[in-house]
């Protein structure tokens, strides 16, 4: 009754929601003991610049050339401030705190990720 | 449809599917800005792949990559063209397997051309996390490309009978 192309579609999508549910697994796994801390690595142009404790509060700075943007991390959570990039993406974007989650600034080459092992 | 009139149709296919592009632009962003995006410009992609060839398609989509990214942001670029090259090429795929309908079509290369694009952001960030943002995008990819599959495949049903087309 139902369609050999319908049948297939289901298939297809159930195979990507497969994919979703291992990588998700793999993240919780990851994510696992809450008790130690977490650390948030900033990422420049391809290598790890800094290193800081997650659980520590602090606003840093982070100057690349031309490129600024300031990193808060307060109270278990990250979050870019302000930054002079042109589309300000990254400053709108929703603070960060889990293990895996990251803030991305496009134009300057720049990412936060928070991670379990230091780097 | 050939020579100048194919011509002249796939330059006006490819200013539509800029202007897609522009217009979700300048939508609010959703879900936290982790650069999930509707992917409204594939309405044209699906258009073009089922009513030519993937050919048609690539150079639209070329075309469109190009100007939109040299226009707005140039790092947007290498992400771009990974991921509709992803994109085009699995949808080929597929539609020439006829085994899915176009809206799985469409689901595919959404999927694929989130996929594309954390691939080139783990390489452009030498960290292994950013695989994780796989499980949002995914999501989006299967909700947008559902969205688009459908307004594609409502697109060539209305335009199947018109004269020379």
């Amino acid at each position: 009754m139902v369609s050999k192309k319908l049948r297939n579609d289901i298939l297809l999508v159930a195979g990507i929601g497969f994919i979703i549910l291992i990588v998700f697994i793999f993240l919780k796994i990851n994510q696992g003991d809450t008790s130690s801390p977490n650390y948030i690595k900033v990422i420049v142009d391809k290598e790890t610049k800094h290193c800081y404790n997650f659980n520590e509060d602090g606003e840093y700075v982070i100057k690349s050339g031309e490129n600024t943007n300031v990193l808060v991390i307060k109270d278990g959570t990250a979050f870019i401030k302000s930054a002079d990039c042109p589309d300000k993406i990254c400053v709108h974007h929703r603070p960060i705190s889990k293990v895996g989650e990251t803030i991305v600034c496009l134009p300057h080459k720049f990412a936060i990720v928070i991670t379990k092992e230091p780097q | 449809m050939q020579g100048t009139k194919k011509l002249t149709f796939l330059g006006l296919l490819a200013a539509i599917a800029i202007v897609l592009s522009y217009v979700e632009n300048l939508l609010p962003p959703f879900f936290g800005n982790n650069g999930i995006k509707l992917g409204l410009a594939n309405i044209v992609n699906i258009f073009l792949l089922y009513k030519f060839t993937i050919k048609e398609a690539a150079l639209v989509t070329l075309v469109r990559v190009l100007l939109v990214s040299t226009t707005f942001d140039i790092n947007t670029l290498p992400y771009s063209v990974v991921g509709a090259a992803f994109s085009i090429i699995i949808m080929a795929l597929l539609k020439k397997s006829n085994l899915f309908s176009i809206i799985a079509v469409s689901i595919a290369g959404g999927v694929c051309h989130n996929a594309g694009q954390i691939l080139v952001a783990m390489f452009a960030y030498s960290t292994s996390e950013i695989g994780y943002t796989i499980i949002p995008l995914c999501i989006s990819g299967i909700l947008s490309g559902t969205l688009i599959g459908i307004a594609g495949a409502l697109i060539l049903k209305y335009t199947k009978y018109i004269k020379g087309w």
